[in-house]
């Protein structure tokens, strides 16, 4: 086995590294603490330098990224704890528009979303479904040329910002349910559309949205009628290696040392000389070298082409449950100051250690569950029976 | 970055895996219970010539690198094999890389005889060792020097959990062989190689203990149907190889680490060990508890592999101070005043 870099995966890493110092600024960490998990001014710094539409597969017209390099990208972005959501989503729209889509699409939206203008929010999960996505219960009737769509959206996250969402809709409600499903790339300011804001425990904002009779043309179509699983199966293959979430913990881990560092416990010794907390962070950071492991497994075998599965859920897995863990234990060493909110004057670097114990939560459940991930891995890794 | 065996090496792992399944079957295991050595399968890995393949040609040996060394120990721990490989490979390298005229070289590049080392800097006058009861050559480190004590297996193996052909060995009046930074720094190294090599070994232990695990849950009924078939038993072993894989990567990591002397290989050595201590223990707990109370019989094999999973990482000593030991690796000791 060989777990070295290519040279030029390496030189694109130091290409990334220096990217950050320049333009990830506090500015645009702190615009992100408000609640909009997106800064525009970033992700257009990304797009210029044409890694978004680098990371679009070269048969489909982007490319000169490999997947190796790809994972470089994601690794660096997220050690140093950068906005990436909108990223991910902007690749994997722009992919599966390009595999699948039709020419309005392709002329509308791919080059507005590769250039950072433009977002599309992701319109899966509903009121009664989450990770039984298949589920979905919004409707869409044909009308003459156009379609009408009636239902509801839960966790349209950054639907208040972006211009579009890639909805799942039913249009046929009498065969089995993952057969009755078509995807549409709906227009935010169609009439009949509602964005009313969810707030979580976590800082992010999130949303609603509701459709009454809305009303789009089939150009806004994307994939056969009834065809919908195959744009879900294609999104969730573009999903693979640049959704990010394999590196969560480092952020924290590199603020907690540094403030353990500089506080003192009440007994007066510093937190750093406290042996519980030193093998905790040792634990962490064992857990995030275990991350690397996975990551660059997935990356390895996206470069050769492989259409991994369990391995992708593993990473999710551990990635996200050690990270649940981490954020548990920074906030109990940090002790009852770890419980101050951002912006209180005492609280620990800049009270980043109550954020990620409240964004901890939604990482094991987004994405797919990790009970969800757990199926499939004892189903697709162990040969178990299928439970449900 | 290829993150699969070459064919050279899926070629190696097919003759090592045939030579275990024959030489170190779970009844030739049971059968070695005792002494927790089986001197005949040490006999034919002699002749396979296994013993020398990471010792350099020119000290009679293969010249294979710690890559190799390490696909026999993911299947030493997958057979839970009572031969000492991993302290043999570590400690005669260490012996190669002080001096490769060393006297014992070519007996110890066959197989014919044994060496094991101490895994902690000694500092009682007597002291348990790894494989103590079988090894001819034992390995100390003690004040900055490092001594080699001779004609040590007449030693009593001592009763233990794992069955682990482990004795107490005193260090006086043994050779010493090197001193000063040298001895210093190799030997964290070959600790380093025992702690990658044994990471490995337990990754292939917790490895196959869910097979044995996932196996029965396929076989055995309760409440009329298959106990796989419960999604609290499923979602256990999923947790458990998702760990024992996660263990896999970060073990061949440091094993490539250290393979070319990357100045993280003593890092990621100590923490693959100390990750793929708890992740086979977890994997051998978690398929022992699937087992119901045929999990706690001794006919059943999972069992041999509970007490290896706790025993073969717990011949360091506490891992508690071997978190504190990384920890200094890391981080600073004191605030900033």
């Amino acid at each position: 086995m060989d777990w070295s870099f290519p040279p030029e995966a390496e030189e694109f890493r130091n290409e990334v590294k220096e990217f950050i110092a320049e333009h990830l600024t506090d500015d645009v960490i702190n615009s992100t603490h408000d609640g909009t998990i997106h800064n525009w001014e970033f992700h257009q710094k990304i797009a210029e330098r044409g890694w978004l539409g680098g990371a679009v597969p070269s048969e489909l017209g982007g490319g000169g990224k490999s997947a190796i390099e790809m994972a470089v990208m994601i690794e660096e972005l997220q050690l140093a704890g950068a906005p990436i959501d909108g990223m991910g989503v902007a690749i994997v729209v722009a992919s599966v528009v390009l595999e699948l889509g039709n020419d309005h699409l392709k002329e509308t939206l791919v080059p507005k979303l590769l250039s950072g203008e433009t977002l599309v929010s992701f319109g899966y999960t509903e009121p009664d479904s989450g990770s039984d996505v298949a589920a979905a219960q919004t409707r869409a009737v044909k009308n003459g040329s156009e379609w009408i769509i009636n239902g509801q959206k839960m966790w349209t996250t950054m639907a208040h910002i972006a211009d579009y969402v890639l909805l799942l809709t039913r249009t046929n409600p009498d065969v089995p349910k993952h057969k009755g499903l078509t995807f549409f790339i709906v227009p935010l300011d169609a009439e009949g559309i509602e964005i009313q804001p969810v707030h979580t425990m976590g800082t992010e904002r999130s949303n609603a949205t509701f459709y009454d009779d809305v009303r789009i043309g089939d150009e806004w179509r994307i994939g056969d009628i009834d065809g919908g699983w195959e744009i879900m199966k294609a999104a969730l293959k573009y999903e693979r290696g640049i959704a990010g979430g394999q590196f969560p913990s480092p952020p924290l881990i590199d603020a907690f040392i540094d403030y353990a560092q500089k506080t003192t416990a009440p007994d007066g010794s510093y937190i750093i000389e406290n042996p519980v907390v030193r093998e905790r962070i040792v634990r962490s950071l064992i857990d995030v070298e275990v991350c690397r492991g996975f990551a660059y497994n997935t990356a390895f075998l996206a470069s050769e082409g492989v259409m991994f599965g369990v391995e992708g859920s593993m990473t999710k897995l551990f990635a996200s449950e050690s990270y649940k863990k981490h954020s548990k234990w920074f906030i109990d060493m940090a002790g009852v100051e770890g419980l101050l909110y951002l912006g209180e004057d005492d609280a620990p670097v800049g009270g980043v250690i109550d954020e990620h114990f409240r964004h901890a939560p939604v990482t094991t459940i987004y994405g797919g569950t990790s009970e969800i991930s757990r199926n499939l891995i004892a189903e697709g890794l162990l040969g178990l029976p299928r439970t449900r | 970055m290829y993150l699969r065996l070459s064919p050279d090496e899926e070629s190696i792992k097919d003759i090592f895996d045939s030579f275990f399944d024959t030489e170190c079957s779970i009844e030739r295991v049971r059968s070695s219970e005792d002494s927790g050595f089986d001197a005949d399968a040490w006999q034919r890995f002699v002749e396979t010539g296994g013993p020398g393949m990471c010792l350099p040609e020119i000290c009679g040996g293969g010249g294979a690198d710690l890559t190799t060394a390490a696909i026999v120990a993911d299947l030493l721990g997958r057979y839970v094999a009572p031969i000492p490989f991993i302290e043999h490979v570590v400690a005669t390298r260490l012996i190669a890389s002080l001096d490769q005229n060393n006297a014992d070289l070519p007996q110890l590049a066959t197989g014919e005889l044994i060496a094991s080392m101490a895994l902690q800097p000694l500092s009682e006058s007597t002291e348990i060792v790894p494989a103590g009861a079988v090894a001819n050559r034992i390995i100390g480190f003690r004040g900055g020097e490092i001594i080699v004590i001779e004609n040590a297996n007449n030693a009593s193996p001592l009763r233990n959990t794992a069955n682990l052909p482990i004795a107490r060995h005193s260090f006086d009046g043994g050779t010493v062989i090197a001193s000063g930074d040298k001895a210093r720094y190799w030997y964290q190294k070959a600790r380093s190689e025992w702690q990658a090599l044994m990471a490995v070994a337990l990754t292939g232990l917790g490895r196959k203990a869910v097979d044995i695990g996932v196996t029965y849950a396929k076989e055995r009924y309760q409440f009329g149907v298959l106990i796989g078939s419960f999604q609290g038993i499923q979602h256990g072993f999923a947790s458990a190889i998702t760990n024992i894989e996660g263990s896999h990567f970060l073990s061949s990591r440091a094993i490539a680490a250290l393979q070319e002397n990357a100045n993280r290989g003593e890092q990621l050595a100590g923490m693959a060990f100390l990750f793929a201590s708890e992740a086979a223990l977890n994997a051998a707990a978690t398929s022992l508890q699937y087992h119901g109370g045929y999990g706690f019989a001794e006919e059943y094999d999972v069992q041999l592999y509970y007490r290896r999973a706790k025993g073969w990482p717990l011949q360091l000593g506490d891992p508690g101070l071997e978190y504190q030991r990384i920890a200094n690796l890391y981080l600073p000791k004191e605030g900033v005043h």
